[in-house]
């Protein structure tokens, strides 16, 4: 927990030197998240590369585990139907202006924020695409504070699935950390295939409006 | 998004040309790489917070979008969740066969 609450609080001041404005041009630029990202999955490869035990974690991984990638997108399809059915109606209409396959389209961003808010501004407008930014920063974030309960209450394949496409770099050490190494493969085959399938599932909710 | 994977294969040959090269130093070498993950962890949040607060329509927007927004990530969460849940299920029936 305190893990978290470390994590937290270097977002918000982020946030908070971002409102300030006082941030030297370099620390906004793409170009160096990049790099820190790049740096990050360095890392944590390195990390896969001293652990002797790798090629048996993967052996000892079940078959039918491959599924999972399916599981987070029919998952997440269910959830935005859910929450489309209980907020879009006479007692509840917090979604009232909101179509199903825009919620369908927001949560087929699989956390992926960066591309999904792009293709969404596109297809359904900014307030949309920025609704897709926030909801899919807002299930990083869930994944990065929470995968110690999720892994609880879940099992260990649940921070995995609630990861979406960033189980392969942002979201992998903390999935790694609390479910185990014998997870690193897994977790980076479901980003690997998550993140493939963003921009066609976000591209054909879009256009079944 | 191929130099992303490629740098996690990079990574992944010098971590293994370390641990035959200087099998006695692993323990020391994978303290230090946790410690510099951690710290880019960090740095990457910080970024992403710099992001969010330098952009003032962003942060205008963030009450009404924002509940919008928890509601569509949190459902899709928890959707996922409760498949990822039953699929473990399945196999762990599975194993006991």
């Amino acid at each position: 927990m305190k893990g978290s609450l470390i994590v937290v609080a270097f977002f918000v001041l982020g946030v908070l030197a971002g409102r300030s404005g006082g941030m030297p041009e370099w620390m906004l630029s793409s170009g160096t998240s990049f790099v820190a990202l790049c740096a990050l999955l360095l890392c944590v490869g390195i990390s896969i590369g001293l652990n002797p035990d790798m090629k048996s974690d993967i052996k000892s991984l079940n078959p039918r585990i491959a599924l999972l990638p399916v599981a987070t997108i029919l998952g997440s399809w269910m959830g935005a139907m859910a929450a489309f059915f209980l907020m879009n109606n006479d007692v509840c209409s917090l979604l009232h202006h909101r179509q199903l396959t825009d919620c369908l389209a927001v949560d087929s961003g699989f956390a992926y924020y960066s591309l999904s808010s792009i293709f969404i501004t596109e297809y359904r407008g900014a307030e949309l695409g920025t609704i897709a930014l926030l909801a899919n920063i807002i299930r990083e974030m869930i994944t990065l504070l929470l995968t110690p309960l999720l892994a609880k209450w879940f099992g260990p394949l649940a921070p995995i699935s609630s990861g979406g496409a960033t189980t392969m770099d942002t979201t992998l050490p903390i999935i790694t950390q609390t479910v185990g190494q014998r997870y690193v493969a897994l977790s980076i085959y479901h980003g690997f295939v998550t993140d493939f399938t963003v921009p066609f599932v976000v591209t054909m909710w879009c256009t079944l409006a | 998004m191929f130099i992303v994977i490629l740098f996690i294969f990079l990574g992944i040959a010098l971590g293994y040309t370390l641990r035959t090269r200087l099998a006695s130093k692993v323990g020391v070498i994978g303290a230090l790489n946790g410690r510099i993950t951690t710290w880019l962890i960090w740095l990457l949040l910080f970024m992403l917070g710099l992001e969010v607060g330098s952009n003032k329509q962003l942060i205008a927007a963030l009450p009404t979008l924002g509940v919008e927004a928890m509601v569509l990530s949190v459902s899709a969460t928890l959707g996922s969740c409760v498949l990822a849940w039953a699929l473990w299920k399945s196999m762990k029936v599975g194993e006991k066969r």
